[in-house]
């Protein structure tokens, strides 16, 4: 009927999956190979009868699989032992047991995935939206009731009178020529301004709709998550006072609680003149005292006052705690320095509290005594 | 399809005497080499009836599964070789058996059940509600008289139908499937709880009881492939047991090795990763002297080898191949329980002489000879099953 377009296949239609298996067996045994079944249903050992060597997909599956390995536990082996190494639950940097789940999904994504999209491009042509049986009567017979084979133009062996008869002998009804419809395919091409422009479009508009969905929408009082609460934020404007500014500063001689203003400031000798420690060196005090040394004073002065620290070398030298000065220097000059800081020690006033300043100072008395114990103190 | 005849031929041959033979002499030789173990080295010896004992309970109720799986299912493919489950399922009793020995030296073996550590210990103390004698005993007693029962009903609606061929016992089946499976779930659990978990009475695993049934599974499916594999090339069942029916058992031994390996993961990350030392004391046990080669060697023997034994799919079609795999699979699976059981008894290093090799012998014989005794007497196929056709028909 249509003598100038090229010819694609012969179709047969067969009404019992036992002689579409007959069929197949007896088309793939005549040595055709260019040649496809089309059933309702998927049938048990239809591929036996058309004897289909196993598939290729498989050995992408595994190269992408094993990809997905080797991406998950390189990735996570620079990241915690290379790029920003960090203890977590302390456990090593490279803790395999921890990695396996993450490098077992990962695997299972990327071979999965992989697998479909290596599907759709190369088994089925993806960028390629037409095929010369859609839209035939052969495709909805086999859709609904029907067994269907087509025979290809493209295989060897094709030759139009033999595999009509051939399909004739096999019980075939309806057999059909199929061919390439030309101007069809031409008017729905994929790369054409008007398509790509439309693609476009749409995803402009699913963006819009997504953001509108995802940011405001969801956001909508009252579900608003709470992120809109009936209160003067920090940083942010108000319309309750003259200068527009949400954050107020604190009336005019507040004092916060638990604070005393130091008198002592710049003057030192004063300090140590007025001050002296409160606190009793007992077991309870010295421990706090240690505690508190060991967080605050140690990483400059070293574990024991010894100037040893390993900050010893990046800075000018922190002092040692036991030269004869400050043996000799009253609980007050220790404090005054601890609370108002001294050359490039800083003040430690806003972290330590007052208590634990004099309980600091008798532990470092502690370690004093300790390195230079006298004759007395061993009895 | 491609197969015209509707006949089922199946012809019961005379099942050689020389199976129950062999099983016999080996159930003979481990159990001459148990009793001498027993009066050499009792405790030792206990600890490896317990793996035996474990071994045969995971054929028993393993298969009893499979049955029940099936006709839950609706399964045709299983439908032809069904009755060798059936037979293996059989299996439960002779293991019930030997946990009789068990309960005769439970306070030698039980570091619970012992009086003087009970008032010590007020963990176990706590635990005693639960871990004491008398319930141990009353839930092994009834959890395998419940398995009985099952087997008593399943295959015996089973073997009436092959006289029969009454449609409505496969209905009946079905419900008595659907019964079972909870029972199943609590019985097996309590099992692996009772007679394994419980060596460590202070450990605690969520999932031990689920670890359990996966080995089991794959124990039943093992020795069901090598069997309904060996039989079919000896012609003993039905014609037309083909390679897609090799295939669907090969798949399902290859599932669950990843099912195994999953569930055995699950539990070492968890106790791993939240180092709780009331949990992490067990794999600590397990990962110092030689039992590290041991647990090491468990990844490497229950995982790696039967995967890649298996993971292309000629392989599972492939009858020797699969026989291998199986053989494997059922070794693996004393390795398995020797894992899981030994390092109690022996916290310094891992243990083996000729005791660890008697016990299995004994189980491996028990299982030949009770596989042997009914398959003289009991058809191979069940040749009534209204599913059994459509079974043969199968086709991937």
């Amino acid at each position: 009927m249509m003598e100038n377009k090229k010819l694609f296949g012969v179709t047969g239609l067969f009404d019992s999956p036992d002689a579409i298996i007959h069929a197949a067996e007896k088309i793939s045994s005549d040595g055709y190979k260019q040649y496809d079944i089309n059933t309702p249903y998927p049938m048990h050992g239809m591929s036996n009868a058309m004897k289909l060597k196993p598939s290729k997909l498989g050995y992408f599956a595994l190269a992408l699989g094993l990809s997905g390995t080797a991406i998950a536990f390189l990735f996570m082996a620079w990241v915690t032992n290379f790029d920003y190494k960090i203890v977590i639950g302390g456990k090593p940097y490279i803790s395999f047991p921890a990695f396996v789940p993450i490098i077992f999904e990962v695997t299972v994504l990327l071979a999965s995935v992989g697998t479909v999209v290596t599907m759709l491009l190369l088994f089925f042509r993806l960028p390629n939206n037409s095929h010369p049986l859609h839209d035939t009567n052969y495709m909805k017979s086999v859709s609904v009731d029907k067994f269907g084979v087509i025979i290809e133009a493209s295989d060897k062996n094709f030759d139009l009178g033999k595999v009509k008869s051939l399909l004739t002998e096999l019980g075939a009804m309806d057999i059909s020529e199929i061919y390439y419809a030309d101007e069809y395919t031409s008017k729905y091409k994929v790369y054409t301004p008007k398509f790509l422009g439309f693609l476009a479009v749409t995803a402009v508009f699913i963006c819009a709709i997504t953001y509108y969905t995802l940011n405001i929408l969801l956001y909508q009082q009252p579900f608003s998550w709470m992120m809109n609460q009936a209160k003067g934020k920090v940083q942010s404007a108000s319309v309750m006072f003259n200068d527009n500014k949400a954050m107020r500063n604190p009336v005019e001689g507040t004092v916060a609680q638990d604070y005393i203003p130091y008198p002592f400031k710049d003057k030192p000798e004063e300090a140590m003149a007025s001050l002296s420690n409160p606190l009793l060196p007992d077991k309870a005090t010295l421990e706090l005292g240690k505690q508190r040394f060991l967080t605050y004073c140690s990483p400059c002065h070293g574990n024991f006052a010894e100037g040893d620290s390993r900050m010893n070398g990046q800075f000018p030298v922190p002092p040692s705690l036991h030269t004869d000065k400050v043996r000799n220097w009253p609980d007050g000059r220790i404090y005054h320095i601890i609370t108002e800081g001294q050359n490039l020690m800083p003040s430690y006033s806003s972290q330590i509290l007052r208590n634990d300043r004099w309980a600091i100072i008798l532990y470092i008395r502690a370690l004093q005594r300790a390195l230079n114990a006298k004759e007395e103190d061993l009895k | 399809m491609s197969n015209t005849e509707n006949q089922i031929i199946y012809e019961k041959k005379p099942f050689p005497t020389k199976v129950a033979s062999i099983g016999g002499i080996l159930t003979a030789l481990g159990l001459l080499l148990g009793v001498i173990a027993y009066f050499v080295e009792p405790l030792r010896a206990s600890y490896n009836l317990i793996i035996a004992f474990m071994f045969l309970s995971s054929i028993g109720f393993g298969s009893l599964f499979i049955i029940a799986l099936e006709y839950l299912a609706g399964a045709v493919w299983s439908t032809p070789f069904r009755r060798i489950a059936e037979i293996f399922a059989l299996v439960l009793f002779a293991a019930f058996i030997l946990a009789i020995p068990g309960f005769f030296n439970l306070q030698r073996i039980f570091h619970w059940s012992n009086p003087e550590v009970l008032a010590k210990d007020a963990i176990i103390k706590a635990k005693s509600p639960y871990l004491n004698t008398n319930f141990f005993i009353i839930r092994t007693v009834v959890i395998f008289l419940i398995g009985m029962l099952f087997y008593k009903l399943l295959t015996g609606n089973s073997s009436k139908q092959d006289k029969s061929g009454d449609q409505a016992l496969t209905k009946k089946n079905l419900r008595i499937s659907a019964i079972f499976m909870p029972v199943f779930a609590i019985s097996i659990t309590m099992l692996a709880i009772d007679w394994m978990m419980s060596l460590e009475p202070h450990w605690f695993s969520t999932i031990f009881g689920v670890y359990y049934f996966a080995g089991s599974f794959l124990a039943a499916l093992a020795v069901l492939t090598f069997a309904v594999i060996k039989l079919n090339e000896n012609g003993y069942l039905v014609k037309g047991i083909t390679k897609d029916h090799y295939y669907s058992l090969g798949a399902l031994m290859f599932g669950f090795t990843n099912f195994w390996a999953y569930i055995a993961f699950s539990q070492f990350l968890l106790i791993w990763y939240a180092n709780l030392p009331e949990e992490t004391f067990w794999f600590i046990t397990r990962s110092e002297g030689s039992w590290k080669f041991v647990s090491l060697g468990i990844i490497l023997v229950r995982f790696i080898i039967p995967y890649i034994l298996l993971i292309t799919q000629p392989s599972k079609m492939d009858a020797k191949r699969l026989k291998l795999a199986a053989l494997w699979i059922l070794g693996s699976h004393f390795y398995d329980l020797y894992w899981l059981i030994m390092p109690t008894y022996s916290k310094s290093g891992c243990l083996i002489g000729w005791m660890e090799f008697a016990f299995p012998i004994l189980a491996i014989g028990i299982v030949i000879l009770v596989f042997g005794l009914a398959a003289r007497k009991k058809n191979l196929v069940a040749v009534g099953d209204p599913k059994l056709k459509r079974g043969i028909d199968f086709r991937l």
